[in-house]
């Protein structure tokens, strides 16, 4: 874990210019809870630059941010005045009510957001979003090239490519996916479902709609690429998997979006592999329209168990943390969201995916029980242990049995 | 006075373990026998930056209403240990009317994931802690055997599984098991197989863990053994030798029967220690694999981003049961040993 306090003196000594000490903060606490990647790391740490003349902020960035931030907002007073999250994680914090309406801050201090930054529920602006994220296709084109094929749009295509590729003896494993056990492989059936066009849930319910064909179709291509895939394909989280890339071992993957400045950047890989590395759009697949990805975006909350005071000072601070400054020294980290944005080549996959109209994933609060239930019991299946059916009825069961324990069913 | 004076003695760590333990054991107990209230939920029109939408979201107020009421959730009594994430009594019984065979009773018990658990967590025990004692007792009469110069840093070196953390040393191993790591490739070249993968098969996966199990906790058993070596009277070694006695008849004959009391001890900590098998499965990535009930616990704490702390909780009382079960036979052998020695 990763924990650092900037205090008023500090701050001194580490800021460049006194001009931006305070960022017209008359005073208070301001404390992050957030992930730690490169993109939110460039925005919590120009929110500490408001530390000075009485104004204090501590960063809390650890990738365990998810784990503790029920139980310290929960606190009263909160152990964070902000907690940094995503359409994911912050489902837990909403169903909790640990995170405060933020309509008269942005009123008084929100002029710099674009509006489609502003995260409402029921008409109550709830998060701040500042960049977007989502998995879609890299792929390598000298070997495309090498081995004659088009680049795929579709799933379809990746199978076709990865079969020429393996013929020829190109690679004997071409694709990777972030199939971990567990949430990686949960994420992975979400997104190809999300292609099928059809709903997770019974509307209105919190029943779970995905034991059918579609399913069934979803399950069946993520094991045809898990055959082009290396047979460790079940401990593959994002790490290892742009590690693979890195190494030149993949020729196609289905990787996160912000992993693309790390990989196309002039660390860890060769400029044969890197210059060569094209992200592009998330495949459609069976016939589809829709991008089988989920997009995502990561934004910020102000607890509810903080003053009023508090909870000013840390909005201004995450306003300055996210200001257009903050995108211009650090434009290529992320696809932001936020005013003077450029978009380049690292982003180019999460805005064709966006732009082809992949869904969010989505916010429902019974959404993470189901997703727990996927990634758990998904790995037999492909591992050709047990049928499509089997495994969805498993899926089924185990959902079953936890939203009955969380009360989302009776 | 005799009680009075063990009464005093004891109270300090009688009041911690209450504290510590007991207290604690009784809170996830209660909270075992709850679930959460019914979620009301209601459909509210949500923005993002993607566009708007009509989503189904949590009723606050009217779930907090309810939780206000019994701060600890609906009694659910005993149903948490019967359903399918646990006891799974209903699809035990299900599976058993429709096996055709106990070989597909078999295969349906381990998709219930209690089942598929307690399986690897049995398998775990019972192989890791017996080779853990004899590895341990072999190496503890090796190193005994050396030159004094040498002995000190071989218990060194011997002892560095057990200092190495275990998520760190699995982690390493982990990497070192990869098909492109220096074992995993050493493997694929000896047994002349460019596929073979120790992480993506559940046998080689289990093997794997077994070995791993073996060598963080063999020098667990050493010390404890060569510490026992220490002791064993030289006169009757010496006799025995007088006698004729080869050095496997004076480690068959005098040896093991004079340390046979560590045996009881290393067997009731490593019984303990092996069914609460956890970091190697996380270290391992083997999940996919290999589950423990520790995991499991671990899974519903921390793999999703909601928490589902009754059913942590059941599974743990399972675990205290299970544990309790299998040392009591351990326990009852000691209990009448020491009686035998006090008449």
């Amino acid at each position: 874990m990763y924990f650092k306090s900037i205090t008023l003196a500090g701050s001194m000594a580490l800021l460049s210019s006194a001009a931006f000490a305070g960022c017209g903060i008359s005073g208070g606490n301001v404390s992050i809870l957030s992930n730690d990647f490169a993109a939110i790391n460039a925005v919590t740490a120009a929110a500490a630059e408001c530390a000075g003349d009485g104004v204090e902020v501590t960063i809390n960035a650890t990738s365990e941010h998810r784990d503790l931030q029920v139980a310290a907002l929960s606190a009263n007073p909160a152990q964070y005045s902000s907690a940094v999250i995503s359409n994911g994680s912050i489902v837990p914090l909403l169903n909790e009510g640990l995170v405060r309406s933020l309509d008269d801050l942005v009123a008084k201090h929100g002029s710099s957001l674009n509006p489609n930054q502003l995260i409402t529920m029921d008409g109550e602006i709830m998060a701040i979003a500042f960049m977007a994220n989502a998995q879609h296709l890299f792929y390598r084109s000298d070997i495309l090239e090498q081995a004659g094929v088009d680049v795929p749009s579709t799933y379809e295509d990746v199978l076709n490519a990865a079969e020429a590729i393996r013929d020829q003896g190109i690679m004997e494993y071409p694709v990777a996916l972030n199939t971990k056990t567990g949430w990686n492989l949960g994420e992975e059936f979400v997104n190809m479902y999300m292609g099928t066009g059809a709903a997770m849930f019974n509307p209105g319910t919190a029943e779970v709609a995905i034991n059918n064909d579609h399913g069934v179709a979803t399950l069946n291509m993520l094991k045809a690429l898990t055959e082009y895939s290396d047979p460790d394909f079940l401990t593959f989280d994002s790490n290892a998997t742009a590690a693979l890339w890195e190494a030149g071992n993949l020729a196609m993957a289905t990787l996160w979006g912000s992993r693309g400045a790390p990989i196309l950047d002039d660390e860890g890989s060769t400029e044969a592999i890197t210059s060569a590395t094209v992200l592009a759009a998330a495949p459609t697949w069976g016939g589809g329209s829709t991008p089988a990805s989920t997009l995502w975006w990561d934004g910020f909350t102000i607890a509810k168990n903080v003053s009023d005071a508090d909870a000013e000072a840390t909005f201004i601070a995450m306003i300055n943390g996210i200001s257009t400054d903050m995108v211009k020294a650090n434009n290529d980290l992320a696809p932001w969201l936020i005013e003077g944005y450029v978009p380049d080549a690292t982003a180019a996959g999460v805005a064709a995916t966006a732009a082809g109209g992949a869904n969010p994933y989505p916010m429902l609060p019974f959404m993470g029980t189901l997703h727990g239930a996927l990634g758990g019991e998904l790995s037999d299946f492909l591992q050709g242990n047990e049928s499509a059916e089997q495994a969805l009825a498993d899926v089924e069961a185990a959902y079953t049995t936890a939203a009955k324990e969380k009360g989302f069913l009776n | 006075m005799r009680h009075r004076a063990f009464f005093w003695f004891i109270l300090p760590s009688l009041t911690a373990m209450i504290l510590l333990i007991a207290l604690p054991i009784v809170s996830v107990f209660v909270q075992s026998l709850y679930v959460e209230h019914e979620q009301i939920l209601k459909v509210t029109k949500n923005c993002t930056p993607f566009g708007c939408k009509e989503e189904t979201t949590v009723d606050f107020e009217a779930t907090q209403a309810l939780t206000k009421e019994a701060p600890l959730g609906k009694f659910n009594g005993f149903d948490t240990y019967a359903n399918r994430s646990h006891l799974a009594f209903y699809e035990v019984k299900t599976a058993w009317r429709t096996a055709d065979g106990l070989q597909s009773f078999f295969s349906n018990l381990m998709n219930l994931p209690f089942y598929k658990a307690l399986a690897f967590t049995l398998s775990y025990t019972f192989i890791v802690t017996p080779f853990v004692i004899v590895l341990g007792l072999a190496i503890a009469l090796g190193v005994n055997a050396l030159p004094k110069v040498i002995k000190g840093p071989t218990i060194f070196v011997s002892l560095l599984p057990m200092i190495v953390t275990p998520l760190i040393g699995s982690l390493i191993l982990f990497w070192m098991i990869d098909a492109k790591g220096i074992i995993g490739a050493t493997l694929q070249i000896i047994f002349d197989d460019p596929d073979l993968s120790l992480k993506a098969s559940p046998a080689l996966t289990w093997i794997t863990l077994f070995v791993y199990g073996i060598w963080h906790s063999a020098p667990f058993s050493f010390i404890v053994f060569y510490a026992g070596l220490q002791t064993v009277p030289e006169e009757t070694l010496e006799a025995a030798m007088i006698d004729g006695a080869s050095r496997w008849q004076r480690v068959r004959y005098v040896v093991v029967p004079y340390i046979a009391p560590l045996v009881t001890f290393i067997l009731l900590m490593q019984l303990m220690d092996n069914f609460r098998v956890f970091e190697p499965i996380v270290g391992f990535s083997a999940q996919a694999n290999a589950t423990s009930l520790s995991w499991i616990i671990y899974n519903d704490l921390r793999g999703q981003d909601i928490q589902l702390f009754g059913s942590a909780a059941a599974t743990s009382m399972l675990t205290i049961l299970g544990v309790a079960v299998l040392l009591t036979p351990v326990l009852i052998r000691t209990w009448q040993q020491f009686n035998r020695k006090v008449v």
